[in-house]
């Protein structure tokens, strides 16, 4: 289930310091700075490209409302994981590359003067893989929206759960599962936005079941990874295969929403997510 | 043995697994030969699985089919069982004991029809007031184009949210292999138990290995890297009991496997009845909530306001909860502006 990152390049790599991108998808040159203000879409054929946590807080929140809660969570290494690095190592390496502290954000802002409660993920550390951080990053979001009685946003960008946690990340699916859970009891809605990528147990625990679930266009979003589908059963994969607008016509993606529209789109949503009265006797 | 592997000291095993070991410092290849051995254990195809442990355990087995969606999978077996005084719902995976049966069965890979079936039959549970007894064995739910298609990923994280909240004790059982968030999608309980030779993992080793050390014959460092063998997770506290097998393993007697299992099941189901249903659900929260393994430093005070527009009564509610903190809190909604600086395992 936890499918593969593709690969641990820095944020420099990806957005490299020189002036020009080249579109993976069109090939055309594109400068960084228009890239910039075209919200890292290509201006030529569509292509989102991935976002930063930061990047994709900015587009998405009114400007300066914004206060992050938990940024102190730290990952540890229960299982003293070695692959063909120490886990350790790769961590230092991903927090020294985004300067983030792990693959989740998680804070409280407004879109259109609305209060929510929003986790965005960030596919630039370790792949989006989702350990005890993401995990608990995720459950206090819930819990914090839920206390507050506001809604929650959560933008995924993830390969998965974090292999180098084991079981630990995967036990992370029924911790967030279990708030998530929680939050809907108490009529709280939450909303998913899903971006490339979204697969693996992100896709398989709270990406998959927002009360409304939103999709970037042609974001990867699925449980095994293409590869080891097409390994294991030996079949021909369909067009579009795990792709938003595939998402979207067998019925789990309620929108594909373009990057440009997306924090509009949020605003009007919240307009009829409002949090609900429950029994008085709940919690 | 395994408290020598992970290098910790022994913790008091509630049934301390056999095997000998016969050296005192086992070279990392004995270490991952050892571990394969389990995992080829836990795969054998003479295994025990959910229809051959019921035969055993239970006095009745009464199946149930169909999710009412779509179809019947053949690789979730869910239904009513009386294992000793219980009369309870029972949901397990089944793999085949021969290519027509593993045909129909899937391989013991289940669809969403077959996740969408257990928590039919679990809420069913609920209504009723029967208690949950499942029995995980699957290489991973089926990852093919049609399951993608039914979605696979929605059933599964439906199923674990559905498993954290129901109000009914529910004793899991891994019996063979713990694969991924296929087997998660029905092991979230109260308690979970484990055969000794069991294996539980966040993925294969065979794909850990591709991934991870880009070849698949890695498969056995993989598997040692994870820690997947039911002792090793009992130390982890994601199992919280191992059930020792006959020697040999579980495929050489099914009847004292099936024995030493329905034991271990009724002592469970005896002790998780007695306790108050509000009391069991908010545990089994805790005891999810608390898994995984992170520190908290405070570096800077996040801003420390409220969290914006939370109304009067929210504020009162606060208020007053705030002065009710020494009785355990039922949970911990409130403040998360001083978390404790924790590490937890």
């Amino acid at each position: 289930m936890p499918v593969k990152f593709p690969g641990f390049r820095s944020r420099r790599d990806a957005f490299p310091e020189k002036l020009w991108t080249r579109c993976p998808s069109c090939s055309e040159q594109l400068f960084n700075k228009a890239l910039e203000k075209s919200l890292h879409v290509c201006p030529s054929c569509g292509h989102h490209f991935r976002l930063t946590s930061a990047d994709r807080l900015e587009q998405l929140l009114d400007p300066g409302t914004f206060v992050e809660r938990d940024p102190g969570l730290l990952s540890q290494d229960p299982l003293g994981f070695v692959d063909q690095k120490p886990y350790p190592d790769r961590l230092a390496a991903a927090k020294l590359a985004t300067g983030l502290a792990d693959a989740a954000v998680w804070g409280f802002g407004e879109i259109e003067d609305q209060p929510v409660a929003i986790l965005v993920m960030d596919f630039g550390f370790m792949g989006g893989s989702m350990g005890a951080v993401v995990g608990e990053k995720v459950a206090r979001a819930a819990e914090g929206a839920l206390a507050a009685r506001v809604p929650l946003i959560i933008v995924s960008a993830s390969g998965g759960a974090r292999m180098q946690e084991g079981t630990m990340a995967l036990m992370q699916l029924a911790k967030t599962m279990a708030a998530i859970e929680r939050l809907r009891a108490a009529h709280v809605p939450f909303i998913s936005v899903m971006s490339d990528p979204t697969t693996g147990g992100v896709f398989a625990s709270y990406a998959a079941t927002g009360d409304v679930n939103l999709a970037e266009p042609n974001a990867l979003i699925g449980f095994a990874g293409a590869r080891v589908g097409a390994g294991t059963i030996g079949q021909e994969l369909p067009p579009g295969f795990q792709r938003s607008e595939f998402l979207f016509s067998h019925g789990f993606v309620d929108r594909v929403v373009a990057r440009a529209d997306l924090r509009r789109e949020l605003a009007g949503l919240l307009r009829y997510l409002h949090p609900g009265p429950t029994e008085a006797a709940h919690g | 043995m395994v408290d020598r592997i992970l290098g910790r000291t022994p913790k008091p095993v509630v049934e301390a697994p056999p095997a000998p070991t016969p050296t005192p410092a086992p070279s990392t290849e004995d270490r991952k030969a050892a571990v394969w051995a389990r995992v080829q254990l836990a795969r054998n195809l003479r295994r025990p699985r959910t229809n051959e442990l019921l035969a055993v355990m239970a006095d009745e087995v009464i199946e149930l089919h169909g999710d009412r969606l779509f179809g019947d999978d053949g690789a979730i077996v869910a239904g009513f069982a009386r294992i000793g005084s219980h009369r309870v719902a029972v949901i397990g995976q089944q793999k085949g004991t021969d290519t027509d049966e593993n045909i129909r069965r899937n391989f013991g890979m289940p669809h969403p029809e077959g996740y969408r079936k257990a928590m039919r039959v679990m809420e069913l549970a609920e209504r009723c007031g029967l208690p949950i007894v499942t029995l995980v064995d699957v290489p991973g739910a089926h990852p093919g184009p049609e399951s993608e298609e039914r979605g696979i990923a929605e059933a599964i994280a439906r199923s674990v949210g559905l498993m954290t909240r129901l109000r009914t004790p529910i004793v899991a059982v891994i019996t063979g292999e713990g694969g991924s968030g296929g087997a998660l999608a029905i092991a979230v309980g109260d308690v979970v138990l484990a055969l000794e030779n069991a294996v539980y993992s966040v993925i294969t080793p065979e794909g850990c290995a591709s991934i991870l050390w880009r070849t698949s014959d890695e498969a056995a460092t993989a598997a040692l890297a994870m820690k997947m063998t039911a002792a090793e997770q009992q130390v982890l506290g994601i199992v919280d009991q191992v059930i020792p097998e006959p020697e040999g393993g579980a495929h050489t007697d099914h009847e004292e496997t099936g024995r030493r299992l329905k034991a271990a099941i009724v002592h469970e189901l005896d002790r998780l009845v007695a306790i108050p249903v509000d009391q069991l659900v908010e545990q089994r929260y805790r005891r999810y909530r608390s898994l995984g393994a992170y520190t908290e430093v405070v570096t800077e005070i996040p801003a420390p306001t409220a969290p914006p527009r939370s109304g009067l009564a929210d504020r009162l509610r606060g208020f007053l909860e705030a002065g009710s903190r020494a009785i355990p809190a039922p949970l911990q909604v409130g403040r998360r502006d001083e978390p404790p600086a924790r590490e937890d395992v």
